[in-house]
């Protein structure tokens, strides 16, 4: 039966995630967390994690919730409309990836540990060239008696700074491979890197002959480009899931204000001026709501599909995010431009969600070429 | 979520689609217009397919059986437009009827009135057309001044409708006039079907930017309507046509023609070359291609959401004006990219020998711009949208506007 719509615990989930971000994590606790040394908001993830959110693709049987990547998108449509900092998203790539391709001994060490919000983890896989395609991996991995040793640069590693635990993608004899490498491994250093966005974190992670051993390749030697690409794909659905949500928050301030600021004697929001770009955002913002519930399906049920539509997501709500951020600062005139209003915290992180993972030019030439034109 | 047919589902599909695969003339597929054609012939082929939908079981299946209908769910009706759509169907002559009117009389109508005119609506006996905008109301419809006056057991009917498509083949016009000129201009309104023989009527075609006759003026000379073609009650025709405008359309076989005009574009971004090389092969071509090709999906995806939301008995609320709004622009921008991409072809005329697809692509742009002005401007549904959908103050009316 064609039903395109959310399950009854779907909705309740995704409500329960509303109301506990809505009194744990106001626009104060998102600033507050920005001056902080790694942007992890401790309290805030002891929270998250006793409603089973960190464990929620891991099976059952594996200590975790068993539920979907559709149940994850519905919670990171609210991590977005609250704008959560921290390595939230980021520890649910590398849950996915041991989920996927963990070996048993993998799964065991870091699982548990994940999946309880103990520890965090992070995607090490851009450098310098700013390539999101295995070409732009260029850190290298030689066996060694005991393993391999790493050496190499990592940047824009979205939560590294957080993260306990680092997947690496670094080059084999046989092709990009992927390591799963403690923070604390000697000869490895994370660098925050100052980002304009408050709400989230990048790292530069130097690996200087970093050795560690067998147990941290993840997959087969040489199939990191398979695994890394879903999970990219993953990683996309995730930002555009989360831009859905603070694109959904930064309309509602702006029909917020428009409802109560008045000019010439008349609420602003009388005025067809700003009627019709509210009314432009809804029309952009409501629609997109299938497109990432869809790609989030994708990847649950149809992989084959998963690609395009990860793409889709990504380009899609990367501009819709941006223009909608644009748009509500325009409705707010001056007041959104200052620091003291909290508008500017979902306009920048619109703006690196736009390039995260590969910004909208990225993703509709890839669409592009998955389509055969 | 789950996004496959039932067994049942299935199976009526592939009967739909076989019965369109044996019954559907190969020459009208992806036939346009009969009206626009202005071919008699082509207008009487088209309400023959039209009734051979009909005794098919394949038409206005949403309306109960008592009325011709075969009160199918919303996944049935959906089924049928797809795969008319697929299969490259002539659009349904009769629409006018089967969407507007004959819904307005199952909700409104007395039964005197269904059993007189929704059995020939069905069969495209008889034709209708809208009577709404005016010389000066458009977008304010509730402006309108044709005036009908009641003298004894008929309507007197006097003014001008504009912009009436298809008047000149039309049988009946479902019509709004002003019946109390003293009352509140919403209160004022009421509905009438008038039958276009009656004596008074002057139709004079208009010629659309595409040189096609569409649409038309309509001219009321002390025309005499009988009373009993009052629908829902003296005064209340506001009530009774916006009931109607919430008849959500369903979007899914509009959706299945822009997909079918999008993979016609690809075609032709791949066949047509530009700077030596196809134009698909254009980074720029490429991302304008991909942006569409995202939005034709979402536009898909929404219409299935809408569909699942419509069976879970939620109301449609704003929808029906993001998906107006939304789905114009999107076949505008898609034409207006083939017309791009065509370069100097793009504006060649059908007649001309080196035309390309048939000079279908600038047509095809006019006719989107025009869609984005009918049925209510972009402009309109935005306010729509702001003040039905996210409760914004009115715009403040005009002393003496009333």
């Amino acid at each position: 039966m064609i039903d395109f719509g959310l399950s009854e615990e779907q909705t309740a989930l995704q409500a329960a995630a509303r109301e506990l971000l809505t009194t744990e994590c106001p626009p104060a606790l998102v600033r507050e967390t920005a001056k902080s040394a790694d942007g992890v908001p401790r309290g805030l993830y002891r929270r998250m994690a006793e409603q089973g959110w960190f464990g929620l693709l891991v099976p059952e049987r594996e200590g975790g919730v068993g539920l979907g990547i559709l149940d994850l998108a519905l919670l990171l449509e609210e991590v977005g409309r609250a704008a959560v900092p921290g390595p939230f998203l980021s520890t649910q790539l590398v849950v996915a990836a041991l989920v996927r391709a963990g070996s048993a001994a993998q799964r065991r060490a870091w699982l548990p540990r994940l999946a309880a919000g103990e520890v965090f983890g992070a995607l090490a896989y851009l450098e310098e060239s700013d390539r999101h395609d295995p070409a732009g991996v260029e850190a290298t991995a030689r066996r060694t008696r005991g393993g391999w040793r790493l050496t190499g640069t990592k940047l824009f590693a979205l939560e590294a700074p957080g993260a306990h635990v680092l997947l690496v993608a670094a080059r084999t004899r046989a092709g990009v491979s992927l390591f799963l490498v403690e923070r604390t491994a000697p000869g490895l250093r994370v660098r925050p890197q100052d980002t304009v966005d408050l709400t989230r974190r990048l790292g530069e992670v130097v690996l200087d002959n970093v050795e560690v051993g067998r147990e941290a390749l993840l997959g087969p030697e040489g199939g990191g480009s398979a695994l890394l690409a879903r999970l990219l794909d993953l990683a996309c659905v995730g930002v555009a899931a989360d831009s859905l949500g603070g694109a959904g928050r930064v309309l509602e301030m702006a029909v917020g204000y428009a409802q109560v600021r008045e000019q010439f004697g008349r609420k602003i929001g009388s005025f067809q001026a700003i009627k019709h770009l509210l009314a432009e955002m809804v029309a952009e913002v409501e629609p997109a709501r299938s497109l990432v519930w869809y790609a989030a399906y994708t990847l649950d049920r149809r992989p084959r599909e998963a690609p395009r539509l990860a793409a889709m997501a990504k380009a899609s709500l990367g501009d819709i995010y941006s223009r909608t951020a644009r748009r509500a600062v325009e409705v707010h005139g001056g007041i959104g431009f200052t620091w003291e209003h909290d508008l500017h915290l979902w306009f920048k992180r619109a703006h690196l969600s736009e390039a995260l993972f590969g910004d909208p030019r990225f993703h509709r030439e890839r669409l592009a070429t998955i389509d055969g034109y | 979520m789950d996004l496959s047919y039932t067994p049942e589902e299935r199976a009526f599909q592939q009967e739909v689609r076989a019965w369109l695969r044996r019954n559907l003339p190969r020459r009208a597929r992806g036939e346009r217009s009969a009206f626009e054609s202005g071919d008699p012939r082509r207008i009487a082929r088209a309400k023959q397919w039209q009734r051979r939908l009909y005794e098919a079981g394949y038409l206005a299946l949403g309306w109960p059986r008592e009325y011709g209908g075969q009160g199918a769910d919303v996944v049935r009706q959906t089924i049928v437009d797809e795969e008319l759509a697929r299969a490259r169907a002539p659009q349904i002559i009769g629409m006018m009827g089967i969407r507007m009117v004959g819904p307005t009389l199952i909700a409104h109508g007395t039964e005197a009135q269904r059993r007189r005119y929704l059995p020939r609506i069905l069969t495209a006996e008889e034709i209708w057309c809208q009577g709404y905008s005016e010389p000066g109301s458009g977008s304010d419809l509730a402006s309108l001044r044709t005036r009908a006056e009641l003298v004894g057991d008929h309507f007197v009917v006097n003014g001008q409708k504009i912009w009436t498509s298809n008047a000149h083949y039309a049988d009946w016009m479902f019509c709004l006039v002003r019946t109390d000129p003293e009352a509140p201009r919403h209160r004022g309104i009421s509905y009438l079907l008038i039958d276009m023989k009656t004596p008074g009527i002057t139709v004079r075609p208009l010629v659309q930017m595409t040189g096609d006759a569409g649409f038309n003026e309509v001219f009321f000379e002390d025309v005499r309507v009988p009373r009993e073609n009052l629908v829902g009650g003296l005064n209340n025709g506001w009530q009774v046509a916006n009931a109607t405008l919430f008849h959500e359309r369903n979007m899914l076989g509009a959706t299945t023609r822009t997909q079918q005009s999008f993979a016609a574009l690809r075609r032709l971004a791949r066949a047509h070359r530009r700077n030596g090389r196809p134009a698909s092969a254009d980074p720029l071509v490429r991302q304008r291609l991909a942006d569409l090709a995202i939005r034709v999906e979402t536009m898909k995806l929404e219409a299935y959401r809408q569909l699942t939301d419509a069976r879970r008995g939620r109301l449609p609320g704003i929808s029906a004006s993001v998906n107006k709004l939304v789905s114009c622009e999107l076949n505008y921008d898609l034409a207006r990219a083939a017309v791009e991409l065509l370069g100097s072809y793009g504006w060649l005329a059908r007649s001309d020998r080196r035309v390309r697809d048939h000079g279908l692509w600038p047509l095809d742009f006019m006719l989107s711009l025009g869609l984005i002005i009918g049925g209510g401007t972009a402009q309109i549904q935005k306010n729509i949208i702001a003040e039905r959908g996210l409760g914004l103050p009115r715009e403040p009316r005009l002393e003496g506007g009333r």
